[in-house]
């Protein structure tokens, strides 16, 4: 239900959100309120997607395992099925603002700064990518978490461990 | 018949998630992938998943799908013919 008020209040226009599971439609949500609707976006950006989380595609795995239990109703949803990986949300976050670099996702217990700040800073420092969208973007159950920034050789704040932990804390 | 074709319109709508698509928008000849309903290829394989499902239908060849998937109309023609529920 939140996410759906959250497309209609940012006035997103893309239907294909509908058909997405409840990782990528947060981590789509998150990057639109980052990067702006792609029409605004400068095109062609040459940015690289780094994500992370704790439970994986989990949600949407448990969904799926349901419709697959039992064997006299088998009938495996193809719609779902395509969700059970965490970095597919990086794929939609791709799609919708045409990225075409580097992306990795990676499981960690908790937010995890100082891996994303070196992983990110190699990603710069050997020209693979001119920004980097990081963040976490967790979703399980009832709970749903999304903190996301860009990294880049210019900016108005240090990226440091110390920095994204406050601004990860901060509400 | 028209009460198939009104029945496969709402199936479609909820289990493709269509969300800004209403009933009477979809009209019997539309092509539902391609300009009309704008379905892709994950949508074809629920369609087929949705044939065996709720009419007892499966398709041995998924290339079979290209004809039968082509409007309400078609689809509609293809499950009166074959259904088994």
């Amino acid at each position: 239900m939140f996410m759906k008020s959250a497309y209609k209040h940012f006035e997103i226009d893309y239907p294909k959100f509908f058909k997405m599971d409840r990782l990528s439609k947060l981590a789509v949500l998150a990057a639109e309120v980052l990067l702006g609707h792609p029409n605004t976006s400068k095109e062609n950006r040459n940015m690289a997607v780094v994500l992370s989380n704790k439970a994986s595609s989990l949600d949407t795995d448990r969904k799926y395992q349901e419709s697959i239990s039992d064997a006299h109703n088998f009938y495996p949803s193809p719609a779902v099925f395509v969700y059970t990986l965490p970095n597919i949300c990086i794929g939609e976050i791709s799609i919708r603002h045409n990225l075409r670099s580097e992306n990795s996702f990676f499981i960690f217990d908790t937010f995890n700064p100082g891996f994303l700040k070196d992983y990110s800073e190699s990603l710069l420092h050997s020209d693979k990518a001119d920004e980097v969208l990081c963040g976490w973007v967790d979703v399980d159950e009832d709970s749903y978490e999304a903190f996301l920034y860009l990294v880049s050789s210019t900016g108005n704040h240090l990226h440091n461990e110390q920095q994204l932990t406050k601004l990860y804390r901060t509400p | 018949m028209s009460e198939l074709k009104q029945e496969l319109k709402e199936k479609i709508i909820e289990q493709l998630n269509l969300e800004d698509v209403a009933i009477e928008e979809i009209k019997d000849t539309d092509p539902l992938f391609g300009e009309g309903l704008g379905l892709d290829s994950i949508d074809a394989l629920e369609l087929i998943v949705m044939l065996d499902k709720d009419y007892g239908i499966k398709l041995a060849d998924p290339k079979q799908g290209k004809s039968i998937f082509e409007s309400i109309e078609t689809m509609a023609g293809y499950i009166k013919e074959h259904r088994s529920r």
